[in-house]
C-alpha cells in the first residue's frame, strides 16, 4: 500500500452521540501500522476544511483500518456525514509508536477521553498484561468499554461526575492506585498515556514524583503530518521537536511543560 | 511538447516548484514524490545561525487557508550544507535556497556561502525585519530592498538571484521594478499575507504568535493580481505563488504573467499536488495544441 492513497469508507457509525467510528477499505498489502500512529484523513473536493486531519490508527486487519474520532469542529463535522461507499483520502501511517514495554515490566495506560483511541492497539497488542486506567467526563462518554474489558488485565474507570467507576479524574484514581499498591516496584512499571494536554501535564508530574518512566503521545496543530513544514511543534528538552515525525509518543521526561 | 522554462540562467524542466517552508528539504516528501520530476525544489529558509522558531500553536487553519507563524526555524547553514544538499543533489532537479537575514550583511555572508557551494538558484525572502532599520521588514521599504539586493547581487557569481516580494505593500509593481533594477535574475510572488484569528471562547489568539501569514486558496485572487501587476511592470521572469492547488491554477497564474509556479499549501493537501499540476499542464498543452508552455505566460486576452 501506498503511504498515499484514496480510501473508500465502508462503515461510519455512531457509538454514542458525539463520536463516530469510521471503517475504510485499505486495499492492497498495508504496511502494517503500530499502536500510536497515526494517519492524516482528508476530505476530498473542498478547499474547506482544506487541511487533513490527524487521527491514531484504533484498529487493522482484514483489509481495513478503523478510526475512533470525536466530532469536535468543521471537519470531524463533516466526516460524521459521510457515508458508506464515499471516498476520503489518507495519508500513513505516520509518527513513531508506543515502544513495547520489557518482559516483566507491568505497563499502565492512562486515557482520557478520546485518548483511548491510540491507546486501544497498545492494549490489545499488550494482552492482558496492561492495567488500563480510563476517565472521562461522563460514564456516556466512555467507549468501547466491553471490548477493553475482555482486552487488559484490569479495567479502572473513573468519571468527572461519578456517572461510572470511580469518581474523579483518571490522575486522582491513579494515585489511588500507586498509594494503595506501593509494593509494586516503581522500576517495575512503565506509563502510556494518551488524553487532553492538562492530563499529560499531571502523568508528568506523577511519573517525576514518584519515579516511574513511561511515554506520552502528544498533539499539535499539523498541516503536512510529514516533517515538511514545522507546523506542529512540542517543546522538548532538546528544543522543539515535531509530534508527527519524532512523535507524537515521546518519552515522559522529554517533554518540558 | 515543450515544458522547459528558464529563469535567468536556470533552465528548468517544467515550471513546477515547491514553494518555501511546505516542502521542507526535500526529503520529507520523497518518499510520495519522485523529486527527479520536478521542476526545482525551493527548500525552507536558511539562517546563518540556526533558529528555534515560535512557540506552538503554530498554524490554525480558516475558511479556504491556514495561518502560519513557524518563526523561521531552520538547522543553520552549517548543518544545511553538510546534511540537506548532498541528499538533494542526489536528484536531477535544482536546488533553490530560499534564505533570510536580520540584517544585510547576513544576506551576503548567506547568499556568498550558498554560490561557492554551487547551488543553482538564491530566493531573497525579504519578508524579514531588518533589525539595523529598527525592525522594519526589508520587503515593504524601496530604498532598503533595493540596497539589500544590489548589495547580494554583487556576492553572487553562479546562483540565480530570486526576489520573493511581500504582497504587504500598496503597489507591488514599484517593488517588482525595483528588484529588476538591482539586478535581481527573478521575482517570486507572492509571499504569505498577515492575518489573524481568534477563539471566542477562550478570547485566546489561535496561533502563539498572535499574528500569521495567511496562505492557500484564499489568497490566490490576491496573487494573481500581483503577478499580473508586476508582469505588466518588469522583463524578468516571475515565479507565480499563492493558493496553486492544481493545474488549472498554475496555468491561471501563467496567463497572468507568470514563467514558473510554486505550490506550497498545496502539498500539505495533496502530498503528489506537484506531479500532478505537472500531467495536468501536460494534458492541458494537448488539448488545447500548445506545443511551447512559453506562450502561455501573459496570455491573458483582455
Ligand atoms: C497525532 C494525533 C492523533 C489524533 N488522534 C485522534 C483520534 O484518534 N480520534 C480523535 O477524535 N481525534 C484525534 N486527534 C485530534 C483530532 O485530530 C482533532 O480533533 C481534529 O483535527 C479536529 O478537527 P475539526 O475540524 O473537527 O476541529 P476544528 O477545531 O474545527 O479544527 C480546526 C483545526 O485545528 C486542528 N485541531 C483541532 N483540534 C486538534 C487537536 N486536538 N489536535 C490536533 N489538531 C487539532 C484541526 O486539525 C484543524 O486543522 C488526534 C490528533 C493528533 C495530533
Ligand atoms: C508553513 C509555511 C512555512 C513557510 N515558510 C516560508 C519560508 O521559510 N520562506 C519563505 O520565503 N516563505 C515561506 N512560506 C510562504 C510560502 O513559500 C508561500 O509563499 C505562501 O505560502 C503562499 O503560497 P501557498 O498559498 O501556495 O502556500 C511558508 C508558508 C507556509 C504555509
Ligand atoms: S505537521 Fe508538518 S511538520 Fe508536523
Amino acid at each position: 500500500m501506498s503511504k498515499y492513497l484514496i480510501a473508500e469508507i465502508k462503515d461510519n457509525r455512531p457509538v454514542n452521540k458525539n463520536h463516530n467510528l469510521l471503517v475504510l477499505d485499505s486495499p492492497g498489502i498495508p504496511e502494517t501500522p503500530s499502536p500510536g500512529q497515526f494517519y492524516m484523513v482528508g476530505i476530498e473536493g473542498t478547499n474547506d476544511p482544506l487541511l487533513k486531519r490527524p487521527f491514531s490508527l484504533f484498529r487493522e486487519g482484514n483489509g481495513e483500518i478503523h478510526f475512533l474520532y470525536r466530532i469536535k469542529g468543521k471537519g470531524t463535522g463533516l466526516l460524521r456525514q459521510m457515508e458508506k461507499g464515499e471516498k476520503v483520502s489518507l495519508l500513513g501511517p505516520l509518527g513513531n509508536g508506543y515502544p513495547l514495554p520489557p518482559k516483566n515490566i507491568t505497563p499502565l495506560l492512562i486515557a482520557g477521553g478520546i485518548g483511548i483511541a491510540s491507546l486501544f492497539p497498545l492494549a490489545a497488542k499488550l494482552s492482558d498484561s496492561a492495567i488500563l486506567f480510563y476517565g472521562g467526563r461522563t460514564g456516556d462518554e466512555l467507549l468501547m468499554l466491553d471490548e477493553l474489558k475482555g482486552m487488559v488485565k484490569e479495567l479502572i474507570i473513573s468519571t468527572d461526575n461519578g456517572s461510572a467507576g470511580k469518581k474523579g479524574t483518571v490522575i486522582d484514581v491513579l494515585n489511588i492506585f500507586l498509594t494503595s499498591n506501593s509494593q509494586l516496584l516503581t522500576s517495575n512499571l512503565l506509563l502510556y498515556a494518551c488524553g487532553p494536554s492538562p492530563m499529560l501535564e499531571a502523568v508528568s508530574r506523577v511519573a517525576s514524583e514518584k519515579g516511574i518512566k513511561g511515554y506520552i503521545s502528544t498533539e499539535g496543530n499539523m498541516a503536512c503530518g510529514v516533517g515538511a513544514c514545522l507546523s506542529c511543534a512540542v517543546n522538548t528538552k532538546k528544543g522543539y521537536k515535531r509530534v508527527c515525525k519524532e512523535g507524537p509518543v515521546f518519552a515522559i521526561e522529554e517533554i518540558v511543560w | 511538447m515543450n515544458l522547459t522554462i528558464n529563469i535567468g540562467k536556470l533552465k528548468l524542466k517544467n515550471p513546477v516548484m515547491t514553494a518555501s517552508g511546505t516542502f521542507g528539504y526535500g526529503e520529507e516528501y520523497s518518499e510520495f514524490v519522485d523529486l527527479n520530476k520536478l521542476g526545482a525544489i525551493v527548500v525552507k529558509g536558511i539562517s546563518i545561525k540556526p533558529k528555534e522558531g515560535n512557540p506552538p500553536p503554530r498554524i490554525c487553519e480558516t475558511s479556504c487557508g491556514m495561518l502560519n507563524s513557524i518563526g523561521l526555524q531552520n538547522m543553520g547553514v552549517k548543518e544545511f550544507l553538510k546534511t540537506k544538499l548532498p541528499y538533494i543533489r542526489k536528484y536531477d532537479t535544482k536546488l533553490i535556497v530560499n534564505i533570510l537575514g536580520n540584517t544585510i550583511q547576513e544576506y551576503v555572508k548567506l547568499s556568498g556561502t550558498l554560490d561557492d557551494a554551487g547551488v543553482d538558484g538564491i530566493e531573497l525572502n525579504v519578508s524579514c525585519p531588518n533589525v539595523k532599520k529598527g525592525g522594519m521588514l526589508f520587503g515593504t521599504d524601496k530604498k532598503m530592498l533595493g540596497k539589500l539586493i544590489r548589495t547580494v547581487r554583487n556576492n553572487v557569481k553562479n546562483s540565480t538571484l530570486i526576489t520573493k516580494l511581500s504582497p504587504n505593500v500598496s503597489d507591488i509593481r514599484e517593488f517588482a521594478k525595483v528588484a529588476e533594477e538591482s539586478g535581481s535574475d527573478a521575482i517570486s510572488l507572492i509571499n504569505t499575507i498577515p492575518g489573524m484569528a481568534i477563539n471566542i471562547k477562550t478570547r485566546k489568539p489561535k496561533i502563539a504568535n498572535m499574528i500569521g501569514g495567511l496562505s492557500g486558496p484564499a489568497i490566490k485572487p490576491i496573487a494573481v493580481r500581483m503577478v499580473y501587476e508586476a508582469y505588466t511592470a518588469v522583463k524578468i521572469p516571475i515565479i507565480g505563488i499563492g493558493g496553486i492547488m492544481n493545474y488549472e491554477d498554475a496555468i491561471e497564474f501563467m496567463l497572468a504573467g507568470a514563467t514558473a509556479v510554486a505550490a506550497g499549501t498545496a502539498n500539505f493537501v495533496n502530498p503528489v499536488a506537484t506531479l500532478d499540476i505537472i500531467k495536468g499542464i501536460e494534458s492541458f498543452m494537448k488539448e488545447n495544441n500548445i506545443m511551447d508552455l512559453k506562450e502561455l505566460t501573459g496570455g491573458l486576452r483582455c
